[in-house]
């Protein structure tokens, strides 16, 4: 038997979970990761792995995770693509585990996009 | 609970069960382990999405990216390069039939069988895991019943639905709230509250549906009902040719159990209510009121005439309120937004929406949810996608065996209850059976009355002979031995019928006769005066024949003639001995020249 309150976090917890099947995604922030041979060999599946792992743990309902192929500059994998609505897409290169976190904190939460991983950058 | 970055929705309906679905399912599961996904990808088993002409269908979210037609081949590649790599497989994405448009980053609302639809009933099939009552929750489930229970008075709940404007949906479309004032004005020691999924007509699957995508809302309207009229025990009456349906009633009313959603003391209120399940088995008339309360009961399911009537003394002699699945599957969403909000869509008298089951010649086989007093022409050509091959429309079947057919020229009326009716149809339950240039009319009338007379149960004599003397009539014009008069003694029997049967089936059953006879007359004049069937359908009115300048004399047809009814010299035309020939067609497909046409 579960009282209202726990029908409520049921409720709230499970829509977090698929709330990736909504087909309004005006407020979606999406995380694209570059998973093409050249993005796993550098190391494109930790850092996945690593954002999922940060977006569970804050519970973050607005924010999918999905991967696209190569996009030409596999020199610079493992690279990740993140859009906020409407601002420009930000791309994050050379990324690594360890710094998917401040990229979660700093621009997914805050808007602020870390701009020394950036793409621009890493060309400078 | 985790959360995934990808969900693989599949169909587990019963349409795409039968392609397979299942065995694609067992293979996702397999090759995502494989390639290690599985704390990544979620496998999710759903009810129908409607387009079952596409089926078995596979969506993959986040990108909403629609797989149709999948074999269970298909699936290693999906894993490994749309899972694996991000990169959608184009080849199986799905490609819409009118503009042959192919875009896999395209939601499901942007294709032009979703684009006209506003889904009610349906709103959860194919969304969610049916088999899993946290993701029902998690879109408002069981809020409804929370609101009535908590916040509204009995009276209140009943008010609401009757102000909504909604009306049954079994067929009948006498209005939903009435029915409940009805059965909670009766005075009882013991009410119950009943749900009709005995959906019997030919071609029809809307009930099946929502049992099997999302069966915990009709549980939920059904304790909201209980509450209302004051019942503590419901019957579900589903027929068991519904295997997927009943297995899945079974595991939500037992979760429903778990989370105290059904049972003693709901939300602490003092409230109890209880679901049991019976099967039917087979019957067509069982799908009648009076018979499915007689089966329930244990006894042989034959009508009663009424009144009196179920509100008063209906199951087990007590008060009952029976309510068709679809009917209920509205009304959570009516209770929580309101009757306003319900009865802003569709026309005067029927309000919200309606669920079809779109079959026969048409491109999108499925099923589809339009608010009421949308156009025939928009269900049949914007959503079903028209008619295949470039064949003519001719008619389109609504209302089953109790409904009859529409022709071409009324393809504009707006699709009601009442309009239906004037038109010389009827809603029905909602099956909607497309046809083309090559049906004959005399045989579709003979078909569901062949159907009728096989389903009466015999109880009254006009239903039990009467249709039985109008089917041995259409067996004799279809068969090329009409006689003059035929017609008016069907009209004479059709009338009888209509006025003296027993029950709501006996008096629908000469509909499909009256109405292919109302706008289709001259065709049932023509297989009796000429001999002729024009659609050249009717095996024994039409001949095969050869045409000599298309004839190349290739000799394919001699070969798959399995009576030696074609003769001819090599590269000279061939002819065929009508006395031999079946009429079996063979001939006419093998052909590469279109030289053997009917007649």
């Amino acid at each position: 038997m579960k009282s209202m309150a726990e029908l409520e976090a049921i409720r709230k917890k499970t829509l977090e979970r698929i709330n990736l099947r909504r087909e309004d995604e005006s407020d979606n922030v999406r995380v694209v990761v570059g998973m093409a041979t050249c993005g796993i060999a550098a190391g494109a599946r930790p850092v996945m792995l690593k954002f999922m792992e940060e977006i569970n743990k804050r519970e973050m309902s607005n924010v999918t995770v999905s991967q696209t192929g190569c996009i030409g500059m596999c020199r610079l994998e493992p690279m990740v693509d993140v859009y906020m609505p409407g601002k420009e897409k930000v791309t994050y290169v050379h990324m690594t585990p360890e710094k998917v976190g401040r990229v979660v904190a700093e621009h997914i939460v805050n808007g602020r996009p870390v701009t020394e991983f950036t793409i621009g950058a890493a060309e400078e | 609970m985790d959360i995934y970055r990808a969900h693989v929705l599949c169909c587990g309906g019963t349409g795409c069960t039968s392609s397979g679905s299942a065995q694609i399912i067992e293979r996702f599961e397999q090759k995502i382990k494989e390639a290690g996904l599985e704390k990544e990808v979620k496998v999710v088993r759903t009810g129908c999405f409607g387009l079952c002409e596409a089926g078995p269908v596979v969506i993959v979210y986040p990108e909403g990216t629609f797989y149709s037609r999948v074999k269970v081949e298909d699936v290693d590649e999906i894993v490994s390069e749309h899972l694996l790599k991000g990169r959608h497989v184009q080849h199986l994405v799905y490609t819409d039939h009118a503009t042959h448009e192919q875009n896999a980053n395209k939601g499901l609302q942007d294709i032009n069988f979703y684009k006209h639809q506003k889904r009610v009933a349906l709103r959860n099939c194919g969304v969610i895991d049916p088999e899993n009552i946290d993701e029902y929750l998690a879109f408002d489930g069981y809020k409804a019943l929370e609101k009535a229970l908590t916040s509204m008075t009995r009276e209140q709940v009943i008010d609401e639905i009757l102000k909504s404007g909604l009306r049954g949906r079994g067929g009948g479309g006498f209005p939903t709230g009435l029915k409940w004032k009805f059965t909670y004005s009766s005075q009882a020691d013991q009410k119950y509250v009943a749900c009709n999924a005995d959906e019997g007509d030919p071609g029809a699957f809307m009930d099946r549906s929502v049992l099997e995508g999302d069966p915990h809302c009709v549980l939920e309207a059904m304790a909201i009902a209980g509450y209302a009229i004051g019942a503590s025990e419901g019957y579900i009456y589903v027929r068991a040719e519904y295997p997927i349906a009943v297995k899945r009633l079974e595991i939500a009313i037992a979760q429903a159990h778990e989370y105290g959603l059904l049972g003693e003391n709901i939300f602490g209120t003092g409230f109890n209510f209880d679901i049991k399940i019976r099967l039917g088995a087979g019957a067509f008339v069982c799908g009648e009121e009076t018979a499915l309360m007689r089966s329930i009961e244990g006894k042989r399911g034959e009508p009663t005439p009424r009144p009196p009537f179920p509100a008063v003394k209906g199951l087990f002699g007590k008060p009952t309120m029976l309510n068709n699945v679809e009917t209920y599957a509205n009304v959570a969403q009516i209770i929580l937004k309101g009757a306003d909000w319900f009865a802003s869509m569709g026309t005067e008298k029927s309000k919200g929406t309606k669920v079809f089951a779109l079959g026969g010649k048409i491109n999108n086989t499925g099923l589809v949810e339009v608010p009421m007093g949308t156009p025939l022409r928009t269900i049949i050509y914007d959503i079903g996608g028209g008619i295949p091959n470039g064949k003519k429309f001719k008619a389109v079947q609504t209302g089953g065996p109790s409904g009859g057919c529409l022709p071409a020229e009324l393809l504009d009326t707006p699709v009601d209850y009442d309009n239906l009716i004037a038109a010389g149809s009827m809603m029905g339950s909602g099956g909607m059976i497309v046809m083309d240039e090559d049906n004959c009319m005399v045989d579709i009338a003979r078909f569901f009355l062949d159907f009728t007379v096989d389903e009466s149960c015999g109880k009254c004599t006009p239903c039990r002979v009467g249709t039985r003397r109008m089917l041995e009539i259409l067996e004799r014009i279809v068969n090329g031995k009409g006689e003059e008069g035929d017609i008016e003694r069907l009209e004479e029997l059709a009338n009888t019928i209509k006025s003296t049967a027993l029950c709501g089936l006996g008096q629908t059953a000469p509909n499909p006769v009256l109405s292919t006879l109302k706008f289709f007359r001259s065709e049932y004049e023509a297989h009796i005066r000429e001999k002729r069937c024009p659609a050249h359908h009717c095996r024994a009115l039409l001949h095969y024949v050869i045409n000599p300048d298309l004839c190349r004399g290739c000799t394919a047809c001699t070969r798959v003639c399995p009576v030696e009814a074609i003769s001819g010299e090599l590269r000279k035309p061939h002819q065929i001995d009508t006395s031999k020939c079946l009429k079996c067609g063979a001939c006419a497909e093998k052909c590469k020249f279109h030289a053997i046409t009917r007649e």
